[in-house]
């Protein structure tokens, strides 16, 4: 047999064409959009004339990304309970963005964040400084999307190696954005919004229909104050292994995604009563853990550069408000259908729980429509697995697209526009914003053939906690309080997101070790860890100290009021360099825009040469 | 400059003022919600281990309903919102106008 064939042998025909039909899709859309877009503000910000349905639309596909495709569905089956803050506070955390951010925003009328970092402050300084946190941030964004389309990709076809997955979506998107940019890819995220709304809704009729209902999965999960005797279920589940948790740590809050570090302590607590006294601390850990984590989605999603960048792609402030609710309906709407795969797949697929990643609960959402095949189903089984491969296409491709339109846009914009060549024309810099792409297009898929080792939602939680401790002080401060400094806000700014992405990545730093050490046989792992003092020396600290650990994982308690009592201090200490016109400033970023002040600012600012 | 002109310190700060206090007033009913939730869950984890139709009553209140009472808040923070600046838009042509 030909290679090609053995490739296709264990590939599922309807599985096949229904991801190959979302990539045309994708691409003709890409090419149709591209005879459209013509000038530079098509590019970076799509004209700013798109309405609020579309824009809505093109924000929520751009935000549901892999992992709220696939990663909550598994991470809710994994841990239970607790994972269910992940799509709640996803979902509602845009609330902080409409209730303070959103509508001021897009009435500075602004390119790009790092130019409303310039304008805010008067300070070409910043702007560098805001740059580089928007590529930060963007690139720790996009390695997981690249590991999630290189993980389908080798779920759909078994024989394509991981880096094959990463290449070909990536370089489909980055022709995609350099083609159509920012106008462009609006068309093609909102069409992604509804294909994952469907890909995510149809399957969930359909097998509650035939395998029971949420309640009735739900429901056969036992609490603490129910016995066997009591409980009365429909569903007859499939046994579950031993390394899933029980009922009652899966379905009660402050489960094992909470405890893990207590728990870790307690096994290498070396007394009775040590271990006693770590199982008293327990419960209040856990509390602590629930609300940094809360802090850190909340806060963080009114913080992601790729998001904030679209509402200036609104016509007004107005708009961007009515936008913002319209989003966290059509996220929200998406997210209460995630969870029931995880419930589902719990009763259903309990085997998942033996695999790791990839091979394990990340792929229920997948895995789910197959299990029809027992009811004499298989072939709606096939089609309904295919439409909801086609969804995880379209989530890593259209939250690609939308993170590289933003780093190639503070790229060609903010770099290349405002700091190497100011002088360039428009024609100039649409040539850029095309290369800038395709540099930034590569670089990702480099990044994110390295990554295959680490988790989805890890990687993702990482972007969120440093956004929440750097953008979303920055962007709350500076439209709300007019005392704020640039040197407070550079000073706040890079204090929490350093300091947050230094400790999750001491975290992270030790469980990669330690899963190296569990792959090893029990003789060899003394050898193992005497080849790396620091990692054991830092495993048995994290062992020791349980509560610094949850805090390491979960910075974000800490890290989110650090940035904002230094930017209050450090403002208060440079209180002259306030700038002069920042009453001028606070009513452009405040007044209704019928009364036309946007127009004076920018006229002010001509008059002395800007 | 009059003191009640567009430009002046007292516009602004009633401007800014106005919409500050339903921002806030919106995110304090979101924040005591998000606040309240796992305490409940610590201090009262009896009740919210309740079934109700099959859901245990935590899990429905943060599965489920979580979602409809941010949607009914961004509702109400809109509304409240575009009517104020419709409010101050008018007063200030006013001011402008004497």
């Amino acid at each position: 047999m030909s290679p090609i064939l053995t490739l296709w042998g264990g590939v599922d025909p309807w599985i096949a064409i229904f991801s190959l039909v979302t990539v045309i899709i994708t691409v003709a859309m890409g090419f149709w959009s591209a005879g459209k877009s013509k000038s530079a503000g098509d590019f970076f910000v799509a004209g700013r004339s798109v309405s609020v349905g579309w824009n809505a639309s093109a924000i929520s596909g751009e935000y549901l990304s892999a992992a709220s495709f696939m990663g909550i569905a598994g991470m809710v089956m994994a841990v239970g309970y607790d994972a269910l803050w992940y799509p709640v506070c996803y979902a509602c955390g845009y609330l902080f963005l409409l209730l303070f951010i959103a509508g001021p925003l897009r009435r500075f009328g602004a390119y790009t964040i790092p130019d409303f970092a310039e304008g805010r402050y008067d300070s070409p300084v910043f702007r560098k400084i805001a740059v580089c946190f928007v590529l930060f941030i963007g690139f720790f964004y996009t390695m997981p999307q690249m590991k999630g389309a290189g993980t389908t990709l080798a779920y759909i076809f078994p024989g394509l190696p991981y880096w094959a997955g990463v290449v070909v979506v990536g370089a489909v998107i980055t022709l995609n954005v350099s083609l159509g940019g920012m106008k462009g890819i609006t068309l093609v995220q909102a069409f992604q919004y509804w294909l994952k709304m469907f890909a995510i809704a149809l399957p969930v009729f359909v097998l509650a229909s035939v395998l029971g209902h949420y309640h009735q999965h739900l429901g056969a999960n036992r609490t603490s104050q129910e016995t066997n005797s009591t409980l009365t279920s429909e569903i007859t589940r499939g046994a579950l292994p031993a390394k899933a948790p029980s009922d009652e740590q899966w379905i009660t809050p402050f489960g094992r995604l909470t405890t893990k570090a207590v728990d870790t302590a307690i096994a290498a607590a070396p007394t009775a009563e040590a271990k006693a006294a770590l199982e008293a601390d327990k419960r209040p850990f856990s509390l602590l853990y629930t609300y940094s984590l809360i802090i850190a989605l909340v806060c963080g999603t009114a913080g992601l550069p790729h998001i904030l960048v679209r509402f200036y792609t609104n016509p007004d402030g107005v708009a961007a408000k009515r936008t913002t609710m319209w989003v966290m309906i059509l996220i929200g709407v998406f997210y209460l259908f995630t969870p029931i795969y995880g419930v589902m797949g719990r009763s259903l697929a309990p085997y998942l729980y033996e695999g790791l990643g990839a091979k394990g609960t990340d792929k229920i959402v997948l895995e789910l429509p197959t299990l029809l095949a027992a009811k004499d189903l298989s072939l709606l089984g096939s089609i309904l697995s295919g439409i909801t491969c086609a969804g995880a296409f379209a989530a890593f491709m259209s939250t690609f697209s939308g993170l590289l339109v933003s780093m190639t846009g503070a790229l060609a914009h903010d770099v290349y526009g405002r700091i190497l060549r100011p002088e360039s024309t428009p024609e100039q810099r649409l040539r850029a914003f095309k290369w800038c792409a395709v540099l930034i297009g590569g670089m990702s898929i480099g990044l994110g053939m390295q990554v295959e080792a680490l988790e989805i939602n890890f990687m993702v939680g990482q972007a969120f906690a440093i956004a929440a401790a750097s953008y979303f002080p920055l962007l709350f401060l500076s439209v709300w309080w007019r005392g704020m400094t640039m040197p407070g806000a550079a000073a706040g700014m890079l204090a929490g997101g350093l300091s947050a992405l230094a400790a999750i990545s001491l975290t992270s730093f030790s469980d990669i070790a330690l899963a190296g050490a569990k792959k090893l046989p029990a003789l060899d792992v003394a050898a193992y860890w005497a080849d790396r003092p620091l990692a054991k020396a830092l495993a048995d600290f994290w062992a020791a100290q349980p509560l610094a650990r949850i805090l390491c994982e979960q910075p974000a308690i800490w890290a989110v009021p650090l940035a904002i009592g230094l930017m209050w201090i450090v403002s208060k200490a440079t209180a002259q360099e306030i700038p002069k016109d920042i009453r001028m400033k606070m009513l452009v970023l405040h007044a209704p825009e019928s009364l036309g002040l946007k127009q004076e600012y920018i006229k002010e600012h001509e008059g002395v040469g800007h | 400059m009059k003191d009640n002109s567009l430009h002046s310190e007292a516009f602004l700060a009633r401007l800014m003022r106005n919409q500050l206090r339903l921002s806030i007033a919106c995110a304090v009913a979101f924040v005591i919600a998000l606040v309240a939730l796992p305490l409940m869950n610590y201090y009262q984890s009896d009740l919210m281990a309740q079934r109700v139709g099959g859901f245990t009553l935590s899990w429905l209140i943060l599965g489920v309903l979580f979602f409809p009472y941010v949607w009914l808040l961004s509702w109400i923070f809109i509304r409240r919102s575009l009517a104020l600046e419709t409010r101050e838009a008018a007063a200030a042509k006013e001011e402008a106008g004497r």
